[in-house]
This record gives C-alpha cells, sequence and structure tokens, in this order.
C-alpha cells in the first residue's frame, strides 16, 4: 500500500459534534452525557443504538405498509353510489382519466418511495451490520436518496387532506378519509425516522479498521 | 457533567466528514464556494456571500409569505353554483372532526407547525447575529432548527394540492387562491434563505464584530 491510509476521526480517538462541527476528545476516565464543548449538544461517537432502531423502524414501516395499500384510502359518497378507493385504484383512475404524468407521480411517490425506501433501509442496515467493506461510496450515496426522497411520499396523505375539505357538498358527493390514510402516514413517518436514526458512518467504519471480517461489533 | 478537552493542540481547520468520518482540512473558501468530502463528496461547508443579511432579509420575507398562506383561502371549488373555499386550517378541522386526528395532526405538524417553526427559530438565530450579539446561547435554537428542518413540508404540500385539483378539475371548477400562490412563492425564498445561511458564522461570530468597533 503505497498511498497513506485515511484517518477517522474515531481512529484519532476524537468525537465530533454533529450539530457543529467540533472535534473533541472524550476525558480518559470514560463518562457518560459528554456535551460539546462548542454549542454543548451532545457528543456520540457514533448514533446510539443506531442500527437496532434502524430495524426496528423499518419492521414496523413493512408491517404497516400492507394495510397502507390494501384498505381503502378514500371513501366517495356521491349521487351514483358509494365507492372506495386504495392508493393503487387512485393512481389506475388518474391513469384513466387521461392525467397519466400525474399519475406517474403518484405511483412514484406513494407505491415506489415507500417501497424502495424500505428496501434500501433493509440492505443499508444488514450491510452495515455484517461490516461489509464493498461499495462505501454507492452505498452513502442510496442513503442520500433515501434521505432525500423520503419526505415526498407525503404526497397522498395531502391529496387525501384538500380533497376531503374541498369535496363537502352534502347531497352531491362528499369524501372521507380511510384507515389506510392513518397507516400510510405511519410508514412515512417511520421510514423518515428511521432513516434518521442509521448513521452513515457505519458504512465507512469497517474500511478503517484490521481486516477482520469476524470482528465484533461495538 | 463531565466536559470534554476541546484540544487547543488541533489545528483550528481539522474536520471530520460527518457522513464518512474522515479527518481532512476545511479548505478557505472564497464567497459562494463549497467543501465536499474527499472521499465520500459529504457537503462539508459553505461560504454564501453576505449571508447573515440575505438570509435575514429571506426569512423575513418567509415570514409574510407564511402569514398569507395562512390566513387566506388555499383552493376553492365550484359546482353547481355553490362555492367551497378552504384554508389551511379549516382543512385540518374537518379531516379532525372527520375521526382522522392522526392524520390531521400530521398534516398540521408537517405544513403549518414546523415551517413556521424553522422561522421562528432561523429569525431567533439571525437577528442576535446581525446585532453583533453571538452568543453560544443561540446554539439550542440552532439544534431545533435542524432538527425540525427535514419535517417541513410546505413543497410536497403544494404538490398535493395540485395533484388534488387535478382529480377534481373534471367535476367541478377548481380556483388557486391568494394562499396557494403565497405557499408557492414561500417555497422558494425558504429555499433560498436555507441556501444563504452559512451556520459556520454561528461559531466564528465573536471575532467578526471588532472590526466595526468604534
Amino acid at each position: 500500500m503505497s498511498q497513506r491510509p485515511a484517518l477517522t476521526a474515531r481512529q484519532a480517538g476524537l468525537l465530533s459534534c454533529h450539530i457543529c462541527g467540533q472535534l473533541a476528545r472524550p476525558p480518559a476516565t470514560g463518562g457518560h452525557a459528554l456535551r460539546c464543548p462548542r454549542c454543548n449538544a451532545p457528543l456520540h461517537l457514533r448514533k446510539p443504538a443506531s442500527l437496532a432502531t434502524t430495524w426496528a423502524l423499518v419492521l414496523a414501516a413493512a408491517i404497516l405498509f400492507v394495510p397502507a395499500n390494501l384498505l381503502p384510502m378514500m371513501t366517495t359518497a356521491s349521487l351514483l353510489g358509494t365507492q372506495h378507493d386504495t392508493i393503487m385504484s387512485g393512481v389506475v383512475f388518474l391513469w384513466q382519466s387521461g392525467s397519466w404524468p400525474l399519475a406517474a407521480v403518484v405511483f412514484f411517490a406513494s407505491v415506489m418511495v415507500p417501497l424502495l425506501k424500505i428496501i434500501a433501509l433493509v440492505y443499508l442496515a444488514a450491510s452495515a451490520q455484517r461490516r461489509s467493506r464493498r461499495q462505501p461510496l454507492q452505498r452513502t450515496r442510496l442513503y442520500r436518496l433515501v434521505e432525500f426522497v423520503g419526505r415526498w411520499s407525503m404526497l397522498d396523505i395531502y391529496v387525501i387532506t384538500i380533497l376531503v375539505a374541498l369535496v363537502q357538498f352534502q347531497g352531491l358527493a362528499t369524501i372521507q378519509a380511510g384507515p389506510a390514510a392513518v397507516a400510510f402516514g405511519a410508514v412515512v413517518v417511520l421510514t423518515m425516522f428511521a432513516a434518521m436514526s442509521f448513521d452513515p458512518r457505519l458504512i465507512w467504519d469497517p474500511l478503517a479498521d484490521a481486516p477482520h471480517p469476524e470482528h465484533p461489533h461495538d | 457533567m463531565l466536559a470534554p478537552d476541546a484540544h487547543p493542540l488541533l489545528p483550528a481547520d481539522l474536520i471530520a466528514c460527518h457522513e464518512c468520518d474522515l479527518l481532512q482540512r476545511e479548505p478557505a473558501l472564497a464567497p459562494g464556494e463549497t467543501a465536499r468530502c474527499s472521499r465520500c463528496g459529504a457537503l462539508l461547508a459553505r461560504n454564501p456571500p453576505d449571508s447573515i443579511d440575505r438570509s435575514l432579509a429571506l426569512a423575513c420575507t418567509a415570514a409574510v409569505l407564511y402569514l398569507i398562506a395562512n390566513l387566506y383561502p388555499l383552493v376553492g371549488l365550484e359546482m353547481q353554483g355553490r362555492r367551497v373555499e378552504v384554508t389551511l386550517a379549516g382543512a385540518l378541522h374537518i379531516l379532525w372532526h372527520d375521526g382522522m386526528g392522526p392524520v390531521a395532526m400530521l398534516v398540521g405538524v408537517t405544513a403549518l407547525l414546523f415551517p413556521v417553526l424553522e422561522l421562528l427559530m432561523i429569525l431567533a438565530v439571525l437577528v442576535p447575529l446581525r446585532l453583533g450579539r453571538a452568543s453560544p446561547r443561540l446554539a439550542p435554537f440552532f439544534r431545533l432548527v435542524r432538527s425540525v428542518q427535514p419535517w417541513g413540508m410546505v413543497e410536497v404540500f403544494l404538490l398535493g394540492m395540485l395533484v388534488s385539483l387535478v382529480k377534481l378539475s373534471h367535476l367541478a371548477t377548481v380556483i388557486l387562491g391568494t394562499a396557494f400562490w403565497a405557499m408557492a412563492a414561500l417555497i422558494v425564498v425558504l429555499t433560498l434563505a436555507g441556501r444563504a445561511f452559512d451556520p459556520r458564522l454561528l461559531w466564528q461570530a465573536p471575532t467578526q464584530t471588532s472590526a466595526e468597533a468604534p
């Protein structure tokens, strides 16, 4: 190896503040509840219990993803009768009524993004747990993508809010939100928390350690 | 409480990447330049020109737009001579009484409460900075800004309004209200304000004011 190995803050025995970036050396005596000397934010070497928290939240999101897609998202009562719509039937309706760009947007934001987000987080957490050394840059980019697109899944919740509020023509047509709205909102919130609890530095940590794949996780 | 060593022996420009933990020197940045991690490409620092003045001006604009966006009707619908208009608060009220309390709370927090909280926190940091009174007491506000930021989703809400209006457009005449346009402008201004603010000023500020002292 001709290249000088990259030194991380952890190897140098330093903690970096996640708010202001200040580097600090923890006292030799050890201790809990360390605070940043500059901005007083709590200091951690890595986000505490990062992988366990991510796993728990992703699992909960994956379970709720099922009712979110199977239960009705909204109920339309009109002169023509009562109609229950799931997320997918809403997409199909948009597609058939000719607004296919919008159908694509809703399908992407409401079905693909939550699903791919759950899969991506499982992959990130699993590979970090196995202390994989493969493709750290690609995995970091995947993490950034997950963090960036996650918020757009809230789209359907907002659509429902406006539809319910506007279509209140008693006797002509009313729209009510269905139980899937609660489940879907929970999926979005849980996956966002899951992405926040994952610490991307765990992707890079195995590269800094000696090449022992069986190295226990700390 | 144990206070860790601030470590005076470390070079002042040494930083650790917050995404891959690599230690590196922070380059001196000319106005408008950005620094990225040499290993993972994460954004390390930016040096926006006239940071405080510009972000303060934009934050004040955003505050005015926020008021308009919440006081006036967002969207309306006209159907067989009947006209319905809703404000954001009105929509939440209807949703709440529809038995959708959790959903109403989620929408209220992400589209109404957190955007204004973020705005107030930004102002609480910027105004003392502009007056040359930076102090470590500002840090908690900045921490709140950072934790609230991902949950303000005005831009997603705007897209949601557009989708629902397209869904309704063949049933009734849709009306875009004053608040709709205010919200569209708010998104642009908030984004610009976020880009104009340089958080490093919070930690460097005390030395700045000495140049202006008489």
